[in-house]
């Protein structure tokens, strides 16, 4: 209610909107003869519509482990993990329409000339599984109904749990008490519970079945631990924004160290289940295992890399410092860098298995990525108008506003 | 003449560092605090520096790194190259990612325990060192300023009476001696 998004945001946001909608036109005149052409679109829009739908997500499970834990220095800044996670609903309604679209054309089958160029979801095409073992041996994990079942109670579960934290949320401005706390407590744990399993199956689903015979079990907690590090970078943006515009004046240094250090501890985490799934496969070096990442290393060997290294080097060098973690600057820069880092980690999950050696970066992939932010940027600050930047009843408002480290 | 040194007692954290603000800003430097738990906040009032032990721990943890990388190349590929899996054995780059979890082992070795003993060094609290507390009692309910002379440009009388306005329960004014 206090926050206004500033005309210079709408401004900046539309632009950027406009912008990618440009850019992505210039895509499309530029790169409509191309055989690998639909592939691009979709492959794009599964990679913008889960990158954003993830940095949702992984505040709504932050939120939920806060009050899961009591947590008592992050209550200043709840209202920003609350806003982050508003664009689940935005993200559910836009990957379903991806998965809709896909499902109906046999997993973005794609032919030219009479010869088949290209699938999303090679799964979802009969035809494809009539001549293939390996994924008819996968009924009924990869069918059609299976996954729609799945899907729509994960997203079911995202989008409830998130309106009952909002609604607890907002009715503990004006009722007080405990009673909201404890619930919150309870649900957030049974939150918890649910995630573990739904962040798993569901990253198999979405993004490992892309590659339909490789698997990998630890592939849900290294997509896990990307989504939770770009959710703590983007609310960390979010609270420098709004800081540098003179709101959120109970946010202090240490609130903002603590973040840093949850950015800090998560790109370590993401780091280390990466390299723990690279180093057994490449240990073990089982072609039909292995192939996932010589493909990536022969195909798209400089930007599979410099995206590990950046997400792990940038982060832990000049993240290290405790200087580093209040500065202003130095986070805005490392976060941005993080979140394009983290964009092109889900660009390497997606590209390889859908365009094959084809995949590269240009005006469809810049363009859609722009609008993307754009929308997400403006469902986030739209949510922060909505309600007080600060809570006001909460029991642990007090020690979040005295919080000193 | 040996150094003069006054302890104040108080018998709560808050009062003190309530008093140790007092102090401070009228122009008191308080050498130290003893007490029987960390008392949260009470470093920058006094003006203690920042530690430095993070950077210690930092280059503790290159010296590990740096270690295992050159026990890998000397040991594993120079000296005694082992084929094990089929693995590239005679290239330090292409066996890397084996290395890894060894390399990280040895950064954090080196990190804790290196930074575990600097840190009972600096303070002289290695195991048989004899104590450095100039009241036993802070070691259960009391806390404790100590206030140096030779760090002080006022008179003994003065610091007194400014002592005496922060709450506190028991002054004294001794020799300052040097336990270890």
């Amino acid at each position: 209610m206090e926050f206004q998004i500033s005309s210079k945001a709408k401004k900046t946001i539309f632009g950027a909107i406009a912008i990618g909608l440009v850019s992505l036109i210039i895509g499309i005149v530029v790169h409509s003869g191309d055989e690998q052409f639909k592939t691009r679109i979709f492959s794009n829009l599964l990679i913008d519509g889960f990158f954003f739908f993830a940095i949702a997500l992984g505040a709504l499970f932050f939120l939920a482990l806060q009050y899961a834990t009591e947590t008592g220095w992050s209550v200043a800044i709840k209202r920003v993990v609350e806003a982050v996670a508003s664009y689940v609903v935005y993200g559910i309604g836009i990957l379903i329409a991806v998965f809709a679209i896909l499902t109906f054309m046999k997993g973005g089958y794609t032919e030219v000339h009479g010869h088949h160029v290209g699938h999303i979801y090679s799964w979802m095409d009969p035809d494809v599984v009539a001549h293939d073992k390996i994924i008819a041996n996968k009924a009924p994990f990869l069918t059609n109904w299976f996954f729609w079942a799945v899907t729509i109670l994960y997203f079911l579960v995202y989008f409830l749990f998130y309106t009952g934290f909002r609604k607890r949320s907002l009715q503990e401005d004006i009722e007080g008490g405990t009673k909201l706390h404890y619930k919150n407590y309870v649900k957030a744990a049974l939150f918890l519970v649910l995630f573990g399993y739904f962040s798993s199956t569901s990253s198999w689903h979405w993004l490992m079945s892309i590659d339909a015979h490789w698997f990998s079990t630890l592939y849900g907690w290294y997509v896990f631990g990307g989504m939770w590090c770009t959710s703590m970078t983007t609310i960390m943006l979010v609270i420098l924004y709004l800081k540098k515009h003179g709101y959120l004046q109970q946010v202090n240094d240490s609130h903002i160290h603590d973040v840093g250090k949850w950015i800090f501890a998560t790109s370590f985490l993401w780091s280390y289940l990466f390299f723990s799934q690279f180093m057994l496969y490449w240990y073990a070096n089982i072609p039909e295992e292995v192939i996932y990442f010589d493909f990536r290393i022969e195909n798209y060997k400089f930007t599979y890399w410099a995206m590990f290294m950046v997400n792990f080097i940038v982060p832990m060098l000049i993240l290290m410092s405790r200087e580093a973690k209040r500065n202003v600057g130095i986070l805005s820069v490392v976060c941005v860098i993080i979140l394009l880092g983290h964009w092109t980690d889900i660009y390497m999950l997606v590209t390889p298995g859908t365009m094959g050696e084809f995949g590269c970066i240009g005006f469809v992939e810049v363009g859609l990525f722009l609008m993307f932010a754009g929308l997400f940027t403006f469902a986030v600050l739209r949510t922060l108008t909505k309600a007080p930047l600060m809570p006001k009843n909460h029991p642990y408002l007090d020690e979040s506003k005295h919080h000193d480290i | 003449m040996a150094e003069r040194v006054i302890y104040a007692m108080y018998d709560d954290d808050e009062t003190l560092k309530t008093g140790a603000k007092k102090l401070v800003s009228g122009g008191v430097h308080i050498s130290d605090v003893f007490s029987p738990f960390p008392v949260h906040g009470i470093d920058p009032i006094i003006g203690v520096k920042h530690t430095r032990l993070g950077i210690v721990a930092f280059m503790l943890g290159l010296t590990g790194l740096l270690l295992a990388v050159f026990g890998f190349k000397l040991l594993m590929i120079d000296e005694w190259p082992i084929n094990i899996g089929g693995k590239p054995n005679f290239s330090l780059m292409e066996n890397f990612p084996a290395f890894v979890p060894i390399a990280f082992e040895f950064t954090v070795l080196f990190a804790a325990h290196g930074m575990a003993i600097i840190y009972l060094l600096r303070n002289k609290t290695l195991p048989g060192m004899p104590a450095d507390n100039p009241y036993p009692r802070t070691t259960d309910d009391r806390f404790v300023m100590e206030i140096r002379m030779s760090e002080n440009h006022m008179a003994a009388s003065e610091i007194h009476a400014k002592i005496k306005e922060t709450g506190v329960i028991e002054i004294e004014e001794k020799d300052y001696v040097v336990i270890k």
